[in-house]
């Protein structure tokens, strides 16, 4: 009962949809969303959290003398779906001489694309039983100090069916299964304590399988997160100084998010989030002309990455999603608006209206956001410093609400000296403006220090919505970032 | 607002539920039942004008299992799944819930610190409330604003709450209230923040808030100074200070956090750190703003002191925490958050507030509060909406938008000059999966020093 009908069976919506019959409504859509997330957790050893989500519901929006309204419903049978169809074009007919755009039928467009994630590993290969055991392990593992005070294992998986039609045709479908996971050591001496994890909170985030979770690495990163935890509780304090600045991918992902995605958002820059997330600073105008970082800095909305946490093929208005520069060679191109807020701004976008499940209304999200690799290794851009700072693994993140000044904080910095690594730092942040901050970006690595990491938490919408998002990128080089260590 | 009927919001649908639930369990098992309801309407505005509206009706029922595999040995999951309200359906997927965490659950290991339901007191608390007509609120939203730039959000429906267990016990909580959490914004884009919110809309109330707002958005006309990097003298309004003491539920104030080495508060429970003798902050649940019982179904105190003159008195403790440590329980929820915290008054007269700041700043709202060093009690964020610069007990301009970064043991210490003799309640408004319920009782605050950085 509460699985979704088979991905190719439309006949519950498509039938409702038929005898709607709905007067002044110009237009109907329907977006059946099934989705079951698993999520268990240990800590110390010990089972934490097992727990399941089964979320169905259907979104149903209805455009009405150039306003769309919607009303989102638990209840699937036709009655109720008609019930909720009227309730969405009365919240439209109410709303339409007050609206900020007059939308059309075009803004909707029919789709029938079908999507599914790909995967080696299925979900259902592996039990409760042994995914705690393996958690168990891992915290066992993790454990090989009685510095270490706490450890923590844990693994998500989400699967999400998603069914769209529409009275303009639509038939489209989109599997996704996606899973995240981490794992950490907290070790303490005398009033020290130092957190590491395995890629920032939540960041080891894809599409696919158990092939993200049990890699051929996961034991030597486990053995990893836990030394490198012992060695933050006896290291020096990261220096205050201005410096040059080298960022590691699972911190690259969120400076990506915070300074690049956000304000190239086109709902943010027409106002729409002003009371919540923020504005933005960037200007209709700067389209074309802005110089938003050095000419090394290239930047894709790319939803076709296939193991990227954020992959699709078309967005919740319906529009069919490609690969699109938004920065390139510097050059502020493209923003992230979908459909909507391209006809609003009539700025150049992205199929980015994406809504967080079937109870809320799709706006603009980033996607997969990229930085694409430059030419410089890892060891050649270490030792081009005189004297710098290394962090690793983001663990805290502030930015006003223009998204201009931010101050990031990371778990893991080495301070560089004369070419070379030389010791461990504890509570390394930085601090910096957007435009000059990327206009500092002096060297991209190349391939080989490139990840690909993502997050199940961007909060963003009024109502509220949280959402999933994918970035990858390489290490990079900054110069003359102020960087900074914690409380004395 | 025409109210549903739902069966959702019904205490006699959520009884006849529980009783099938709980008739579906095997010998050495227990169940404990947790409802959130909702049926609202959602009118999101920018530029005074609608973006999007529509209506929003969801339940979720999370079912969670113990299973006692030997005397105390306990083994727990949980499912949640979505209800319709329509008996039939909401009882397949129960069964099929049961069936999925009763053969999972014995695939699982103990865990130590699970508990089993206790025989205890039970709830019933409803509050009705007078909401706009689903039909007039967008009409009744704009008409006082005449052609102010506003953005925000009109949340409005019933809310229910509510949890029961197989040894017999039950809350429920339902509630009616709406809110607009809005903006307004100067032509050159400076903006002030207010929230009207409660059970019974009140036109010339929000006719008046509007006309308020609009008296003091001309403050903000004048152009922004920049104010220096820096340690400033500042007036943290009540918004501002719902912030930082809101700081205190992401890993600070719950015992787990000060076990496990996350919480700032571990320094002031070995006295390495104090706060100010100035500061007090309780948990109160008189106003019934939120319900008591969490979702195993223990009631809080009515009233619960956690600091006292700047004293920890008491940390939040669920009973998990109180098992895995030998301690007592206050029935903190599992995540042993702040629910309706209050922060006691002091002795500052409003009318007094620009005189005794003198020269700094006078800070509206925060934003994007984060910890630098969690341990250390280190925060940065930054400064947003009506602030302003302030010279000799007066207001000199707006200010630029400034981030700081300091200590909770400064900000709430040796930096504390004095509380404001009123509190302001500030509500949840918050939507993420639900509307949130709660809010805080705070006064507004004085600081000697707060440190800018950029």
């Amino acid at each position: 009962m509460h699985s979704m009908d088979s991905s190719n069976d439309f006949s519950n919506l498509e039938k409702a949809l038929l005898n709607f019959d709905l007067p002044q409504a110009d237009w109907i859509g329907m977006r059946e969303v099934h989705e079951k997330a698993t999520h268990r957790m240990v800590r110390d050893g010990n089972p934490y959290i097992n727990e399941t989500t089964v979320s169905h519901g259907v979104m149903v929006e209805v455009l009405a003398q150039g306003q769309f309204g919607y009303a989102a419903t638990t209840r699937r049978d036709p009655q109720s779906l008609r019930s909720a169809a009227e309730k969405a074009r009365d919240q439209a007919l109410k709303a339409a001489q007050f609206g900020v755009y007059p939308f059309t039928t075009k803004h909707r467009p029919p789709t029938q694309k079908n999507y599914q994630s790909t995967y080696q590993l299925p979900f259902q290969e592996k039990t409760a039983g042994e995914l705690n055991a393996t958690l168990i392990r891992i915290c066992e593992k993790l454990k090989r100090s009685s510095k270490i005070i706490r450890t923590i294992a844990l693994a998500q998986i989400v699967e999400t069916e998603v069914k769209w039609v529409s009275t303009n045709g639509s038939r489209a479908s989109q599997k996704f299964s996606l899973i995240t996971t981490d794992f950490e050591a907290t070790a303490q001496e005398g009033s020290v304590t130092q957190k590491r994890t395995d890629g920032g909170f939540r960041g080891r985030s894809f599409q696919g399988g158990w092939e993200h979770f049990e890699t051929p690495d996961l034991w030597q990163r486990v053995e990893r997160v836990a030394e490198e935890a012992l060695e933050l509780v006896v290291a020096e304090e990261c220096p205050s100084e201005t410096t040059s600045l080298i960022l590691m991918p699972d911190q690259m992902m969120l400076q990506i998010h915070e300074s690049i995605g956000h304000p190239l958002e086109i709902d943010r820059i027409l106002g729409d989030e002003r009371n919540y997330a923020g504005w933005s600073f960037v200007q209709p105008e700067n389209f074309g002309s802005l110089q938003y970082g050095s000419a090394l800095m290239n930047v894709t909305f790319d939803p076709t990455v296939v193991h990227e946490f954020a992959s699709y093929a078309f967005d919740d208005n319906g529009v069919e999603a490609h690969k699109e520069h938004l920065i390139k060679n510097g050059i502020l191109i493209r923003g992230l608006g979908g459909i909507e807020s391209q006809a609003r701004s009539q700025l150049p976008g992205v199929a980015n209206a994406r809504a967080c499940s079937w109870n809320r209304p799709p706006i603009d999200r980033m996607a997969n956001l990229n930085l694409e690799p430059g030419a410089t290794s890892l060891n050649d851009m270490i030792a081009s410093v005189d004297r710098g700072v290394l962090m690793q693994t983001n663990r805290s993140w502030s930015i006003d609400d223009f998204r201009n000044k931010f101050q990031f904080g990371c778990e893991y910095g080495k301070l560089i000296e004369n070419g070379k690594i030389v010791k461990t730092v504890r509570n390394p942040n930085y601090r910096g403006v957007t435009v000059p901050f990327w206009n500092s970006l002096k060297k991209v690595g190349d391939s080989s220090t490139f990840g690909v990491f993502g997050t199940p938490n961007c909060g963003k919408g009024e109502p509220n919505q949280m959402i999933h998002v994918g970035h990858a990128s390489p290490a990079c080089l900054f110069e003359n970032v102020e960087v900074f260590g914690g409380s004395a | 607002m025409t109210l549903s009927r739902s069966a959702l919001f019904d205490p006699e649908y959520f009884d006849h539920l529980n009783q099938y639930s709980f008739g579906l369990l095997k010998p050495k098992e227990f169940l404990f039942l947790s409802l959130a309801s909702e049926e609202s309407q959602f009118v999101r505005l920018n530029s005074a004008k609608v973006r999007q509206t529509g209506t929003v009706q969801d339940s979720i029922l999370t079912l969670s299992l113990v299973y006692e595999s030997e005397p105390g040995r306990l083994h727990k999951n949980s499912y949640s799944l979505t209800l319709t309200g329509q008996s039939y359906e909401d009882q397949i997927g129960i069964k099929e819930a049961v069936r999925r965490l009763q053969t999972e659950v014995r695939n699982i290991p103990a865990d130590p610190y699970a508990e089993l339901p206790k025989d205890a007191e039970s709830s019933h608390f409803e509050k009705r409330g007078t909401l706009l007509e689903s039909s007039e609120v967008i009409s009744q939203l704009l008409s006082p604003l005449n052609k102010t730039d506003l953005a925000g959000i009109y949340s409005a429906g019933p809310i229910v709450r509510a949890m029961a267990h197989s040894e017999g016990q039950k809350h429920w909580f339902y509630t009616e209230n709406f809110s607009l959490d809005y903006s307004l914004y100067t032509s050159s884009q400076r903006a002030l923040k207010g929230t009207f919110a409660g059970a019974n809309w009140n036109p010339d109330a929000y006719a008046q808030e509007v006309r308020n707002a609009q008296k003091q958005l001309t403050l903000l006309e004048s152009k922004p100074i920049r104010v220096p990097r820096g340690i400033h003298r500042a007036y943290l309004a009540p918004a501002a200070v719902f912030d930082l003491v809101t700081m205190l539920s992401w890993g600070g104030i719950g015992e787990a956090s000060i076990r496990q080495g996350d919480s700032l508060l571990r320094k002031l429970r070995t006295g390495e750190k104090q706060f100010s003798p100035l500061l007090s902050l309780e948990q109160n649940f008189k106003k019934g703003e939120a319900p008591r019982f969490n979702s195993e179904g223990e009631l809080a105190p009515e009233q619960l002191i956690l600091i006292e003159n700047g004293q920890l008195r008491n940390s939040l403790i669920s009973s998990r925490t109180a098992k895995e440590y030998g301690i007592a329980s206050n029935h903190a929820c599992p995540s042993e958050t702040l629910r309706v915290p209050v922060v006691a008054a002091g002795s500052l007269k409003e009318a007094d507030i620009l005189k005794e700041l003198g020269t700094g700043l006078y800070l509206s709202n925060l934003h994007y509060l984060n910890w630098s060093d969690q341990p250390g009690g280190r925060i940065t964020g930054m400064t947003r909406y009506a602030c302003f610069w302030v010279e000799n007990g007066k207001l000199v301009a707006p200010m630029e938008t400034m981030r700081f970064d300091d200590t909770l043991f400064h900000l709430f210490g040796s930096s504390l000059l004095g509380l404001t003799e009123t509190q302001s309640f500030i509500p949840e408004v918050g939507s993420y999966e639900m509307r949130d319920l709660g809010g805080m009782w705070c006064p507004g605050m004085l600081l000697g020093g707060m440190t800018f950085t950029c």
